[in-house]
Formats: C-alpha cells, sequence, structure tokens
C-alpha cells in the first residue's frame, strides 16, 4: 500500500491462490487459468481444496507454477485471488510477505482489514459486471473470466493461449466462444490501464512441459481398468473415489461399444452400497470376467466381509482406494494416506493383502491396469492405493504407454481340454509349488471340474472340511502365495543422494511430488539422503537392505499413526529404533518444506559434534 | 445320517432326459441337515426341475449367502458350480457372476434370516434391477443354525419353541418382491411337491428376476403349536389360486381342463406357462390385483400359494445394460483392450 511495501519478485516459480464460493463455477475458470501457463511451457501443479457441500462453503484453488517441474505442494502464497469475504482473514494472513492481494473492490473495505507488508490490486469486478450483463448468471459466470483476463496482464500470460484454450472448449458454439473471449478481454484492458503490468511475480515462455500430459489419477485409474481388461465394475457414489468410476463409464462409452452391433463390452452397475459393490465385483471374479470397484476408506470398512471371503475363496477383484481423511463427513475431501492398514489386513481371520502404490496418475494407469493380471495370476484381492491428492487433482505427468504385444496374464484356469484330458483338479492343490492352485469357471465342463466355493472349511479338492489339519495346510499355502506374491509387485524405485548419504528416507504414493523437490533442497544444504519408494506390499528385500546400509531411515507418511512403518517393521521384520517417522496428517498434501524443515531438524539432532578438538 | 457316503453307481435302468442324464446326475452330496426339514424337499424340487428341464447340470450356477438353507446348493447339482458366499450376500454376487456370463442359469438360494433381514437391502436391489435369476427364499421364520431366534418373516403373536410369542410385523417378501418389479414371483410349500416343481421350473424358463417363497418349515426349532410356519398350519392355511404345469413352446400340451379354468400366458421367448386356475377372480398377469389379493388373503388369514404375478413381456438386467451376447467372461485381450494407438489419441488430447 505504501512506497516501502517490498514487492516478491519471481519468474515461472511463485503460487497463486484462488479463494472462491463453492457452486459460483469459478472451477473451470482456474483451471483454463493452469492451462494457459501450461501452455507457456512452463509446469503447474494446481490443486482443489473443496469442502463437502454443493454450493455456498469456501473452496480453493492453489497453482504452483513452477519450471523445474516441482508438482508437490509448497505451501504459502505469493499472490491470492480473494474472491470470497467468509474466508478473506484467514486468506491474507497466508499471502507471504511482500506477496500480492487481489480482491473485488466494488465494496469499500476497512483500512483494518488489508496488511502492510503486501500489495494490493482491487478491481471491480461485480460492477463491471453488472454494468456489462444483465443475466445475473452471467454476471456471476463471466465474473470469473474477466478475473482470469485481468490475471493474464498481471502476470505476463499470453492472452493467445488463453483463446486457443476457448476454440478447443467451444468448438462449433461461436456465440459462446465470443463472449468468453470478450470477457477475457474487459480484464486484460482493466489491468492495463489501473495496474503496473506486469507485477513482480511473472510467466515467461519455456520449454519444461515436452510430451507431458496433464490428467487426475481417478481418470488415469479408470482408463487403467478399460486397458487392463476389466468388464464389470460396481461401485457406489463417495468422495473422492466417484469420478474415477464415472470417467470409467465414460472411457467405456468411447472405447468399449462393439461398432458392428453398438453393443457394450462392459457392465457398470451402481451398487445401492458398497457391499453390494464389492460382491458384485467378487461374483463377476469368481465366474471369470476382470471386475474392480472403486471406493474410500469407509467404504473399504463396509466392504471388508467380502475382501475376506475373496482372499480366502480366492477370487481375483481390484479394488481401487482414492484415500481421504477419517470418518464421517468434512475431512473426507481432504487427502490422506490413512487406509495402509486397514487395507493390508483387512477382514475377519488371518488375512494379507497385495498393495500397490501409484506416485501419480501415470502409475495409476500403470497399476490400476497391471492390477488385474496380478488379481488373475494370485487369485486373489488387489488394492491400488491412490488418495484424493493424485486422484482429484491434474498433474502433469509422462504420458500414457501401452505395448500392443502384451496379452493378458488370465492365471491358471484348467480349460475343457485340460479337464477332459483327465488332469488333476483340485481346487486348492499347491501344484506347482507357488501356492497358487487351479481354478475353473463355472460352465466348463459337464462332469469335471466343479467345485463349491467356501470360505476356509475346506480341504485341496474343495471339500467340506473342519479339520484342523486341513486348516492349516490351506493357510501355510497361502502363506506360500503371498510369497510369490513378492515377486509380482512392484519393486521400490531407488533415488540415491549424489554424495554419501548417512541418512534413508523411504516414502509412497503421492508424497512423491514433494519429496522428490525436498531431496533437492536437502542436498543443496549439504544434508545428502538416499530415497527408496515403497510401490507394493508384500515388501521385497530391497527394503531391508536399504535400511540395514544406513544407520537412519526416514519414513514419511501422511497419516498421524506411522501406518507404514508399522506394516514394515511387522512384515518386513525391521528394526524399529532405526525408522525415523516423518508424518503429516492436517489433510493438506504434504510439503517439500515440511519435510525439509523435519529432517533438517533430526538431521541436526544426529550430527556428533566432539565435545573437544585435538588440537 | 450323514456319516453314510452316497453310491457312485446308478442302475442301468435309470430314466436319462433329452440331454442324456438321470435324475441322479442332479443330485449332489447327502444333506446335513435335520431329517424331516423342508429344505430338503426343496433341494428334490430344485433337482426334477432342472432334470425333467433337461438342463445340463454345469450349465447352471448356485450362489447362497449364510444359514441352513444356503448350505443346501451342496446337496443338488453336485456337477455344478456353488458359491457359498457371506451372510445376506447372495444377490449380490448371484448379480456380478450373471453379468460375467449371460449363458448360464443363475440359482440363488437364501432364508429367510439371509434375505429379510441381514440381506434385505440386496433382495430389494437385486430384484429392481431384474437380474435374470431363480431366487429361492426357504422361509421357515427362523433362524436355524444359531438354535431358533426368530426371523423377520415370523409373524406376528406366532410363538417361538419356548413359548415366547413374537410382536414385531412380520416382512411380507412376496408383496415386496411384486413392488419392486420382480417378473415372476411364486409362493409355495416344501410339502407340496407337485405344486412346487413346476414353479421352479416356470421360474428358469423365464427371463428376469423371479423370486419364489417357499414356506419350509423347521422341524427343530418352529415345527410345533403356535408357529405359523409349522407342516400342520401350512397345510391347513394353505390356499393356492392356481396350478402351474410349465409348458416349453415346443410341446404344448391340449387343454385336459373344463374351459376357463385354463390360462395359457405366452412369454417372450415363445414358451407357455399353463396355468389350471384353482380361484376364478384372479388373474396373475395383473400386478396391482395381485397385490390388493394376496393383502385381503392375508389379513382373512390364508397363505395364498401358486403363481402370484407373471409379466410374459419382461426384461432382465443385461437387456437395460445392453451388454453384448458374448458373455463377458470369454472377451480377450483384443476385445477390451483398445491398444496403443487409441492411447496416443488420448495423450493428445491431454496435453
Amino acid at each position: 500500500m505504501t512506497n516501502e511495501t517490498r514487492k516478491l519478485e519471481a519468474v515461472n516459480d511463485f503460487v497463486v491462490k484462488f479463494a472462491n464460493v463453492n457452486g459460483s463455477g469459478s472451477a473451470s475458470a482456474n483451471e483454463l487459468f493452469a492451462r494457459s501457463i501450461l501452455r507457456m511451457g512452463v509446469p503447474v501443479s494446481p490443486r482443489n481444496i473443496f469442502p463437502s457441500n454443493i454450493q455456498g462453503l469456501p473452496t480453493w484453488y492453489e497453482v504452483r507454477v513452477n519450471e523445474t517441474g516441482y508438482q508437490g505442494r509448497r505451501g504459502g502464497v505469493d499472490l491470492m485471488v480473494a474472491m470470497n469475504p467468509q474466508t478473506w482473514d484467514n486468506d491474507l494472513k497466508e499471502i507471504e510477505s511482500g506477496g500480492y492481494l487481489f480482491y473485488d473492490s466494488s465494496k469499500p473495505m476497512p483500512k483494518s482489514k488489508f496488511r502492510d507488508d503486501i500489495n494490493v490490486l482491487g478491481m471491480p469486478l461485480t460492477e463491471i459486471c453488472n454494468a456489462t450483463y444483465s443475466d445475473p448468471r452471467q454476471r456471476q459466470l463471466f465474473k470469473n473470466i474477466i478475473y482470469v483476463g485481468a490475471l493474464s496482464a498481471l502476470l505476463e500470460i499470453d492472452p493467445a493461449e488463453i483463446e486457443k484454450l476457448f476454440s478447443e472448449q467451444f468448438k462449433g458454439k461461436e456465440a459462446l466462444l465470443q463472449s468468453n473471449v470478450k470477457a477475457l478481454r474487459l480484464g486484460r484492458e482493466y489491468s492495463i490501464k489501473h495496474f503496473e503490468c506486469p507485477i513482480g511475480l511473472r510467466v515467461q515462455r519455456a520449454n519444461n512441459v515436452g510430451n507431458k500430459i496433464f490428467v487426475d489419477g481417478n481418470s488415469a485409474a479408470a482408463l487403467g481398468a478399460v486397458y487392463g481388461g476389466a468388464s464389470v465394475c460396481a461401485w457406489y457414489p463417495i468422495t473422492p473415489s466417484s469420478s474415477l468410476a464415472e470417467a470409467f463409464i465414460g472411457h467405456c462409452q468411447k472405447l468399449r461399444v462393439d461398432p458392428a452391433t453398438g453393443k457394450n463390452k462392459f457392465a457398470i452397475i451402481q451398487g445401492e452400497d458398497e457391499l453390494a459393490s464389492m460382491g458384485i465385483a467378487i461374483g463377476a471374479g469368481w465366474n471369470g470376467a476382470r471386475s474392480f470397484t472403486a471406493t474410500s476408506g469407509p467404504g473399504v470398512s463396509l466392504m471388508t466381509e467380502f475382501i475376506g471371503l475373496a482372499h480366502f475363496a480366492e477370487i481375483p477383484v481390484v479394488l481401487i482406494n482414492v484415500q481421504r481423511g477419517g470418518p464421517s463427513t468434512g475431512m473426507p475431501t481432504r487427502t490422506q494416506q490413512s487406509d495402509v492398514l486397514a487395507c493390508a489386513y483387512a477382514s475377519h481371520g488371518d488375512t494379507k493383502h497385495v498393495l500397490l502404490f501409484p506416485e501419480d496418475p501415470t502409475e495409476c494407469f500403470e497399476f490400476s491396469a497391471q492390477a488385474f493380471d496380478l488379481a488373475e495370476r494370485l487369485q486373489t484381492p488387489i488394492f491400488v492405493m491412490t488418495d484424493l491428492d493424485i486422484g482429484m487433482n491434474t498433474r502433469l505427468c509422462e504420458p500414457f504407454h501401452w505395448d500392443d504385444t502384451n496379452a493378458y496374464d488370465r492365471g491358471k484356469v484348467m480349460s475343457y481340454e485340460d479337464l477332459e484330458a483327465g488332469k488333476d483338479f483340485g481346487r486348492y492343490l499347491d501344484v506347482d509349488g507357488d501356492g497358487i492352485p487351479y481354478r475353473t469357471y463355472p460352465g466348463t465342463h459337464p462332469t469335471r471340474g466343479a467345485f463349491f466355493t467356501r470360505g476356509t472349511t475346506k480341504d485341496r479338492y474343495a471339500r467340506y472340511s473342519e479339520a484342523g489339519p486341513d486348516y492349516v495346510d490351506n493357510m501355510q499355502r497361502l502363506l506360500r502365495k503371498f510369497e510369490t506374491a513378492k515377486t509380482l509387485v512392484p519393486k521400490p524405485l531407488l533415488y540415491p543422494a549424489e554424495k554419501p548419504a548417512r541418512f534413508g528416507a523411504i516414502f509412497y504414493g503421492s508424497t512423491s511430488p514433494a519429496m522428490q523437490e525436498a531431496l533437492h533442497v536437502l542436498a543443496e544444504r549439504g544434508i545428502h539422503v538416499n530415497a527408496l519408494r515403497v510401490r507394493g506390499f508384500p515388501f521385497q528385500e530391497e527394503i531391508n537392505d536399504f535400511v540395514a546400509s544406513h544407520p537412519w531411515v526416514f519414513v514419511i507418511e501422511q497419516n498421524r499413526d506411522a501406518q507404514l512403518k508399522t506394516l514394515l517393521v511387522n512384515e518386513a521384520k525391521l528394526n524399529a529404533s532405526r525408522l525415523l517417522s516423518i508424518l503429516h496428517y492436517d489433510g493438506t498434501p504434504i510439503t517439500a518444506r515440511f519435510i525439509v524443515e523435519q529432517i533438517s531438524q533430526h538431521a541436526a539432532a544426529r550430527t556428533v559434534v566432539p565435545l573437544k578438538r585435538a588440537s | 445320517m450323514t456319516y453314510l457316503a452316497k453310491p457312485q453307481l446308478h442302475h442301468p435302468t435309470l430314466a436319462k432326459n433329452a440331454v442324456g442324464y438321470t435324475r441322479r446326475d442332479y443330485e449332489g452330496k447327502i444333506s446335513t441337515l435335520c431329517a424331516g426339514c423342508g429344505h430338503d424337499s426343496i433341494s428334490a424340487a430344485i433337482v426334477q426341475a432342472c432334470w425333467e428341464l433337461d438342463i445340463e447340470p454345469h450349465r447352471v450356477a448356485k450362489l447362497s449367502g449364510i444359514g441352513c438353507s444356503s448350505k443346501t446348493p451342496d446337496y443338488f447339482l453336485g456337477n455344478s458350480h456353488g458359491f457359498n458366499s457371506v451372510h445376506g450376500r447372495m444377490p449380490s454376487v448371484l448379480t456380478g457372476a450373471n453379468l460375467a456370463n449371460r449363458d448360464l442359469l443363475y440359482m440363488g438360494v437364501s432364508g429367510d434370516g439371509d434375505s429379510a433381514s441381514i440381506g434385505i437391502g440386496q433382495f430389494v436391489h437385486a430384484i429392481r434391477r431384474g437380474v435374470n435369476m431363480v431366487y429361492i427364499v426357504e422361509n421357515n421364520g427362523v433362524y436355524g443354525l444359531t438354535k431358533g431366534q426368530f426371523s423377520a418373516t415370523a409373524d406376528k403373536g406366532s410363538k417361538s419353541k419356548r413359548g415366547t410369542a413374537n410382536m414385531d410385523e412380520p416382512l411380507d417378501l412376496i408383496g415386496m418382491a411384486l413392488i419392486l418389479g420382480a417378473t415372476y414371483v411364486g409362493r409355495s410349500f416344501s410339502g407340496d411337491k407337485q405344486q412346487l416343481v413346476p414353479l421352479i421350473k416356470g421360474a428358469i424358463e423365464h427371463k428376469g428376476a423371479a423370486f419364489l417363497d417357499v414356506i419350509s418349515p423347521c422341524v427343530a426349532f418352529n415345527n410345533h403349536p403356535g408357529s405359523t410356519k409349522s407342516y400342520d398350519y401350512v397345510r391347513q392355511h394353505n390356499e393356492a389360486v392356481n396350478r402351474i404345469d410349465f409348458i416349453e413352446g415346443r410341446d404344448e400340451i391340449t387343454a385336459d381342463y373344463p374351459p376357463g379354468a385354463l390360462v395359457h400366458v405366452t412369454q417372450h421367448d415363445g414358451s407357455i406357462v399353463r396355468l389350471r386356475k384353482l380361484s376364478t377372480d384372479y388373474d396373475p398377469t395383473d400386478r396391482i390385483k395381485a397385490m390388493n389379493y394376496l393383502q385381503q388373503r392375508a389379513a382373512a388369514g390364508e397363505v395364498v400359494t401358486g403363481l402370484l404375478y407373471i409379466d410374459p413381456e419382461s426384461e432382465d438386467l443385461h437387456h437395460h445394460l445392453n451388454t453384448v451376447d458374448t458373455p463377458l467372461n470369454q472377451l480377450g485381450t483384443r476385445d477390451l483392450c483398445p491398444g496403443s494407438v487409441a492411447l496416443e489419441r488420448l495423450n493428445a488430447r491431454l496435453r
């Protein structure tokens, strides 16, 4: 406000946060803003922070612009676009000193509502809209486009890129295209006339986007399910996984309709609840179709009895868990990695399940497709453990890849010919020593291969048995099968430090982008850390070797109880005293700043300073 | 008697059906239920119906939940795949199985605890969706395996073996099935095989959600005076509205009953259900009238049995979902995977 106010200066490295009212149509305008920067070759990572609400409650959209390509949440805000009076006070507090505030100045605000150490850009958006448009809906929607126009001038975003995005979006809808372009220019012209453009923050053309794609994890995982051959999907609406099932519907309608007959090579059921959804997926898996469900924590809780049945009855099925915060409503629209243990040990009885941890949409696609091969190979439920941060935010990532020479691995299935040839069929017989038995699809052979599917009460030939030795025999085989799973789930990836490192760090899933950035920042500060990204459970030997080669290993997680660490100690028999937990669980995505600060503190505490120097 | 193994040898003179199987080929393991259990009669009726309809045993999938009734699929159709799933969840597992392979016959066996209590939601929604299945509830009004607690179909005022009266209103599964849009609805009694076998045959041939409520007395816990699900009570109060002779399209039998007493219902696939009316004012193709009639007779204390409703124009879930004719479980990589060229196009759209 005064001439002395410092002005943050940054090119292609800043954070813009939009504070909006839910249901005001801001989401598409904000995404337009993010995409226009991407089109200038500068990586962005937007994040939705939204309430459990349809209309009226506050919602935020945070865009990190970073030429290097760091995609984790940074923390702090350089430019706040404050469009929601409800959250004004808190929004203002988040702005970095020397940062910028853009707001609707139609109604005068008392001076006490501002801060001295930030730069204020007031634009009478409501006034302009009221003067320009008569329809209240237009006034609201175009207000969003007008502020995008204003920002494009303030940040030096090429308006031609935005207009190009409009022309792609409104192809064939000339009137809509023109009115959007008009609103955009209205905003730009106001900025150019009233403000000093650009402000200290600006976007400069770069070439760091390459052939990367911009996609959210849910639609990527849904596409993975299409490519992985899923033909049956049963689901129940639950944030943040609903958009995954809806994306599956959309992909199937485009990619899986038989052109000759117009009929569908898929069946999708919106179940009456998660129990039925899992039951339908299991019934389909039992009968030889590739099937899955998508859900979140509460859904997993409801499906748990069924998951146990599928484990013991050895039925292939895929469960994509888009993790969120704890029970009830509210926190569930925030992100966490808090279902690790609930999924690893889901159900009654002695159960252990295969988990996959994708880091981004690209891996959501890959792991989701791979999960169907694993499910049929291992004849067991496979969990794809994504979360809200990956699932519901668009992320810049490597393009999807598919090798056409891949045929699906349908696992060990006895055919009519096998049975006719007199092959011995025991549904729970370990023929190959890998713990995986052979199965038959219903209807295969008139007199051979039929069996009665149950949970645990059975012998190797699926005959009813309550005998202890039969039970133990089966449980031991299931353990052998879990050992086989180790050889099939994705191995952990090592990110070695450039210099010899005393510390190791284990991380997984959506922590990845913040971790990559943290590793660079730490290295610049002289703290060298070898990092290992866990991508699947059961854990492989590589994890033990990694921990054995470091005196201390950080385990970075987005939950309170250090769930992956617990699983590592319990299942990989790691020494808990060497594992130092770094835990972030307030519902916001973990940041590099947080990791750096935590690891720096630990490192300082563990630096040995000799009491006396030898002279 | 369950310790005795069932003899494997069949008598050479046993009659074979059109697909070459004897009645014995449709049997399963020896039942472990109590001697005299109504459920065993229902299993025998299923065996009879499948044999008479010339259904190859392996083309049937038997699914059940948990409970005495849900154990029975092990005791019939030994050459069929069976799935004893979790309590109250047979309908969803059956739905999924049906989606995976539309060519098999799906036989869902459940009980009143399994379907009317813990699984009421799944019962409701599987019927609503029109899953092509035969859904049989073996209804005895009690929990047998857990030793005699009332179930949700126990009539108000009926007494437990220990003399306690049930004061909760009963759930009427037939009434619900009609409201929910089941396209074939029947009630029968395990002690009346003449009525039950044709009802099952009609259900098997029906395309869509076929629901049968079969009152099946529990000899151990619900066959005493004061029970409304005992053999004696049901025999005394059974009011059959019709007798059906299921007839396939190819060998229609001419009427041998007085004119006016016979109804022919021609179904979508050309098959004909012939009904011999016992109650002249009952029309099983009128859903609304059927619901009214059943409510009136129930209020009068009658247990109405017979084919209570049939929709000859029924369609099933696969029709609603517009799925391909080939069973989904037979589609391979080429059918299901759009391939790398399509993926490149998708990548391009995401830039």
